[in-house]
């Protein structure tokens, strides 16, 4: 090896690589580096600091014999089934409706979209305000006379889920149909004007043409509704702090109260190399669809 | 709304013109506008109810529905929830989460927007061994849940000293925000055409000369974009907010948190609607201002990966 070449090849566009010495430290140190140690320390007994004491998978063991980890879990599962549905119908429906080259479109699309402007919090703490059983929705309904209705999200375990995916759909639909309807205008007009020729109804022609046209935005909006519904944390604090009972706890919020309340690290670290894996198995195979055929990440 | 400049021409229009118009009022378009602005009430529905609330008086919500106009208009909901709400023991009201996210958001905003800048340009333009493989870790990564990273950062910042202090909170900002504005700047330099960066190059300008004379004055509109997502993004957070900070220099939505959701005394609903839009006042004013480059900062922020 001469060793007049390599302080040559490690210094040639030496401005570059100091520039993105912030963004190698961010990728290794913290991205990398960083799971890298939670996912090893989540085998550690570490209970307020973390301490290498090796226990094993009981971390692991534990995790998933608490039962508030397990509601967490499905209350995920059910949010997110919903969410996702939901979204995309919702999200399509909208975007087909403003695709029919509506007056005001501008109008109505700021209107449908400002939500998402909004912090988690605001728009838990608006809807935990619009569902109080006393004098929201359910107050008003009462007050026209239909004494016995009854809707309060809020304090009823079996529909709380419900009361915050309503607050989540009125924040995050307006994104999802911003998306759709780019992919409805990116269809060729022409589609349109043959499948009127061919007599193909307009519901047909999106179902069976359109929406399989769309596959990317599909895809696009699946990743980005998927990783938000797996982070969900904030909302939850904001509008119903986990409660009534378990009814709303969500893994993320597991973590950070076992992360900075309880002080149980490993529990923590546990709990969010579980999240890490759940959102590998979303992430991997897009990106393997996406990309592993072009033969570059 | 109608464009003035077509409105002189008007009168020298003689006869119809164009296309036939459709009929105005035709059952599909019943149906579809119907629909439409059922859509509109429902998104306009929280917005309307929190004006409502925080301009009556408690006494006005106790008997009334939170739908109803207030009978009589006070302000002292807002003046009470930006100068005398209690958080634990400061009782100066919202004004101090405010100034602290102002304080949070300014340096943050500049600091990830100037580092992912130069990052993106170095990745478009001076590319090297090994610069792609580590842009592919940075993106993947915006997929890890933070939860994930929560703790090495508190252990990172903790060793430089600055785990609760606002500088901190600032780093982790720039951390997070990074991918998604690298991705931003990277594409848009590689959409500048090649020939204007190799004539500087000829002309014998650097890295640096060629990213201040000539990339940064043409960023303008991606300029803009980022800047309104990282100032959006960086005033809603909560989380980082929570685990990177004290008390005492808690930001807006913290604060705002727990205001709204403390246990002790009697609720004041008036006061929470307040401070919650006191809250949602930039991100909306934002919002509105811009228009059409939230709509592209989004669109720019859903296809990373």
């Amino acid at each position: 090896m001469p060793a007049s070449r390599r302080p040559n090849q490690l210094f040639r566009n030496l401005n570059a690589k100091i520039a993105a010495i912030p963004m190698i430290l961010t990728a290794s140190v913290v991205f990398l580096g960083g799971t890298a140690w939670t996912v090893f320390y989540s085998f550690t007994g570490s209970k307020l600091l973390p301490k290498l004491k090796w226990v094993g998978v009981s971390q692991y063991e534990r995790l998933w014999n608490t039962k508030r980890w397990i509601v967490s879990i499905e209350n995920l599962a059910i949010y997110g089934i919903c969410m996702l549905i939901l979204s995309f119908v919702i999200g399509f429906l909208l975007a087909a409706l403003m695709d029919q080259k509506i007056r005001f479109e501008n109008t109505f699309r700021t209107i449908i979209l400002y939500p998402f402007a909004l912090s988690f919090i605001v728009t838990g703490l608006v809807w935990q305000w619009v569902l109080n059983p006393e004098f929201g929705i359910q107050g008003i309904v009462r007050s026209f006379g239909w004494e016995s209705f009854a809707f309060d999200p809020l304090y009823n375990p079996d529909i709380a889920i419900f009361g915050v995916m309503l607050a989540a759909l009125w924040q995050g639909s307006g994104l999802v149909m911003v998306l759709m309807l780019a992919g409805l205008r990116g269809i060729d007009q022409e589609i349109w004007k043959a499948a009127k020729i061919d007599g193909i109804p307009a519901w047909k022609t999106y179902l069976l043409i359109v929406i399989p046209m769309m596959r990317p935005v599909f895809i696009t909006a699946l990743v980005l509704i998927t990783s938000g519904i797996i982070r969900v944390y904030d909302l939850v604090v904001a509008q119903t702090s986990g409660g009534p009972g378990l009814a709303t706890e969500m893994p993320a919020k597991y973590v950070y109260d076992y992360m900075f309340r309880a002080q149980n690290l490993g529990q923590a670290f546990a709990a969010s190399t579980m999240m890490l894996i759940a959102v590998l198995t979303v992430v991997i195979p897009w990106a393997y669809m996406e990309f592993g055929s072009k033969k570059h990440g | 709304m109608v464009n003035p400049s077509l409105l002189p021409a008007a009168p020298k229009v003689v006869g119809p013109r164009g296309p036939k118009p459709t009929k105005a009022i035709s059952p599909r378009n019943i149906m579809l506008y119907g629909t439409l602005i059922v859509v509109a009430l429902y998104y306009l529905l929280p917005l309307y109810v929190m004006v409502v609330t925080s301009l009556k008086g408690m006494p006005e919500i106790r008997v009334g529905n939170i739908f109803a106009p207030p009978l009589e208009i006070t302000f002292q909901p807002w003046i009470k929830a930006w100068a005398e709400a209690c958080t634990g023991l400061n009782c100066d009201g919202l004004s101090r989460g405010f100034w602290n996210s102002v304080q949070i958001t300014v340096p943050s905003v500049i600091v990830s927007i100037a580092i992912a800048s130069v990052n993106g340009y170095a990745l478009a333009n001076w590319r090297f061994k090994g610069s792609q493989i580590f842009f592919t870790i940075l993106i993947f990564g915006s997929f890890i849940p933070y939860q994930v990273m929560l703790y090495p950062i508190v252990i990172l910042l903790r060793e430089i000293g600055l785990y609760g202090s606002l500088t901190g909170l600032v780093i982790v900002h720039s951390i997070f925000g990074m991918p998604i504005l690298t991705l931003l700047f990277r594409n848009y330099f590689t959409s500048l055409p090649e020939e204007l960066f190799k004539a500087a190059r000829v002309d014998g300008a650097g890295f640096w000369g060629i990213y201040f004379r000539i990339m940064l004055p043409m960023s303008l509109p991606i300029l803009v974009v980022a800047v309104i997502l990282q100032v959006t993004g960086i005033w809603n957070d909560f989380l980082f907010g929570t685990v990177y900070t004290k008390p005492d220099i808690w930001p807006m939505t913290v604060q705002l948190n727990n205001i709204v959701n403390s246990t002790q005394g009697v609720k004041e609903y008036n006061v929470n609607m307040a401070a919650t839009i006191l809250t949602g006042l930039v991100p909306l004013v934002i919002y509105f201002v811009s228009g059409k480059l939230f709509v592209r900062g989004i669109a720019a922020g859903a296809v990373k990966g």
